[in-house]
């Protein structure tokens, strides 16, 4: 048989583990790069910051994560998948910075697994279930917009590193939000039900609005950017309605403990393991 | 399937022609494309086969996809997220090559969740614990290769392609099962049962992954002259077993087989006989999650019917618009 080759160098020993992963995660995701946090940088107000913009960032990949195999579409579970891996990707760039910031030395997993529900700060438009394919392009179009006006604006960080991971990040969200708003425009125009559908996901993801804009000054740049989507899509401006609390000061919906507990159960059920 | 693309035996005087020129192409070891005369048999051969390869990457999603949220350190997460997502891409490059032949998606996707057409038999058994998801990529993966590499000398063009590029990552795939596997190995006495348990409930299933044997195949002997299929079903599980035993070894597993012994003289491994009135149960729907496999699918792909309608509605206006603002 000619496929030796192909076996044998299967069956060899390779002594380079981390390499298997090429692509999807390394052990160090700030390898190389100076850590050292610049003089006048607030080193627990870094910190706080990257755990926040972490914290939205996994919970939304978690939800993202459970589209497997139950997309509309197979070009649609390839690009739900793309988007969550870069979220899940910058969540981990995020929590490393933040535990070299805080001075903990804390790594990735001791964030993303043993912290509890009111110690997560990300805001709850993340953490609510995925609904229907309609609330999940409206969540994406409201959070990527978002994101990527903020990022857009960390990119001057004084914190280098917090700057490059924003850099980074920009092109991812800067396609997250193309991937929604094209979608919004298909379904707000497609048929009847499908404009209905998205309709009933604005009216749901309305009350979470208001929290997004609360700490930074980005909001005059997303809601023109949804104003253009909502335009080309025939739908309305979502309507602003308060809801109390805040997910920035841990308070969160009933939804976000058992998305916890999934997240987490394994990782917990085994403290001392390593994986 | 459209079968409009070949003519009825003996409707054309040309045919014998046609069937001397595909032969002597398969003769040469050359590749037979889309364009190409072939006969019929051989067009439905090769689209039952690759329609069976999507599907098994489309319901091979589950099993592993179902640990994506639970996944227990956020590397794992991202390389088993990335792992889930390599397998709709795969599904998505052989839909496309079972389409160079005249078969469509949407029909593909109706017959595999009517039950009409199969997946591979080893995504009806369950995954239990995380230790599955590393044993599917060391065994299940593993075993994929073994079938698939000889695939990428296919005689049909568009499938042996799709193939190289499909085993480079389910290459990558392996190595990052055994990976977590050897991990697992180091770490905790819990993690090390939790390793020999899914290697005592994952072994016989993969070596029922390269088919009944060879006496019981009764295609498989076309598809060889064909050159579609280019090893024989216990060919192919015998590299799978020499190419397994060191790789246990090394891990420090036991495979499940009171039998497993080097062969001198053979210069291969002897090993026990898989239960094959298991393998045709699960084949013909009485595995533990065949139910439950289709079912998802035919869910999420209900489910999207309004998303793909919305979208199909959505071109057709937008090119009315279009064509509305030419004329204007």
């Amino acid at each position: 048989m000619s496929d030796d080759h192909v076996y044998l160098t299967l069956a060899e020993g390779h002594e380079d583990d981390t390499r298997w992963a090429y692509g999807t995660g390394f052990e160090d995701p700030l390898h190389g790069v100076d850590t050292t946090v610049p003089d006048g940088v607030d080193a627990g107000g870094l910190a706080a910051l990257c755990v926040t913009l972490a914290d939205d960032a996994l919970v939304a990949a978690q939800r993202l994560a459970e589209w497997t195999t139950r997309a509309p579409e197979l070009e649609e579970e390839v690009a739900l998948a793309n988007i969550g891996l870069d979220l899940l990707g910058q969540a981990r760039m995020l929590y490393s910075r933040a535990g070299q910031a805080d001075g903990t030395g804390r790594g990735e997993d001791a964030y993303a697994y043993f912290r509890d529900a009111g110690d997560f700060r990300n805001v709850r438009l993340a953490e609510l279930p995925n609904g229907d394919f309609a609330f999940t392009v409206v969540r994406l179009l409201v959070f990527s917009s978002w994101r990527l006006a903020h990022f857009e604006r960390l990119t001057a960080h004084r914190d280098p590193v917090l700057a490059a991971i924003a850099a980074k990040g920009v092109k991812e969200l800067a396609y997250h939000r193309q991937y929604a708003a094209e979608w919004a425009v298909r379904l707000g125009d497609g048929t009847e039900e499908s404009h209905r559908r998205m309709r009933k996901a604005q009216e749901q993801v309305a009350p979470y609005l208001g929290e997004l804009f609360t700490a930074y000054d980005v909001r005059d740049e997303v809601v023109a950017v949804l104003r253009q989507v909502t335009e080309a899509a025939g739908l309305p401006m979502p309507v602003y309605r308060p809801l109390p609390g805040s997910g920035r000061a841990g308070e969160h919906t009933e939804h976000l403990t058992p998305l916890l507990a999934e997240l987490q159960g394994v990782a917990r059920a085994h403290p001392e393991a390593a994986w | 399937m459209d079968t409009t693309h070949s003519s009825p035996p003996g409707a054309d005087g040309a045919e014998p022609v046609l069937q001397r020129h595909f032969d002597a192409t398969i003769a040469r070891d050359q590749r037979i494309e889309p364009r190409d005369w072939m006969p019929e048999g051989y067009r439905k051969t090769l689209v039952r086969q690759i329609a069976q390869h999507a599907h098994s990457e489309i319901i091979g999603m589950q099993p592993e996809g179902e640990w994506i949220t639970r996944a227990p350190s956020l590397r794992r997460k991202a390389i088993l997220f990335a792992k889930v997502q390599d397998e709709a891409g795969h599904g998505l490059y052989l839909y496309s090559a079972a389409e160079t032949l005249g078969a469509d998606r949407a029909d593909l996707t109706e017959r595999l969740i009517e039950g009409r057409q199969k997946y591979s038999s080893i995504f009806n058994y369950p995954t239990l614990s995380f230790a599955d998801v590393g044993v599917i990529g060391w065994f299940v993966d593993g075993a994929a290769i073994c079938n698939q590499v000889p695939l990428c000398r296919s005689s049909y063009g568009p499938y042996a392609r799709a193939m190289v590029r499909i085993c480079k990552e389910e290459s990558f795939h392996q190595r990052q099962g055994y990976e977590l596997l050897m991990t697992m190995m180091r770490g905790t006495p819990e993690q090390r049962e939790m390793v020999q348990d899914a290697v005592n409930r994952w072994w016989w299933p993969s070596l029922m992954m390269f088919g009944p044997p060879d006496d019981a195949s009764p295609n498989s002997a076309r598809s060889m002259a064909w050159k579609i299929k280019r090893h024989s079903n216990d060919e192919l599980r015998q590299r799978f077993v020499d190419m397994t035993v060191p790789q246990a070894g090394k891990l420090g597993v036991t495979l499940p087989d009171p039998e497993l012994r080097w062969n001198e003289e053979r210069g291969h491994h002897d090993f026990g006989t898989p239960d094959w009135d298991e393998l045709m149960r699960v084949i013909k729907g009485d595995g533990p999650c065949n139910a439950q496999r289709v079912e998802r699918r035919r869910t999420a792909h209900e489910e999207g019917a309004w998303v793909r309608e919305a979208a199909t509605a959505h071109a057709v206006k937008q090119a009315a618009r279009a064509e509305k603002g030419a004329v204007a």
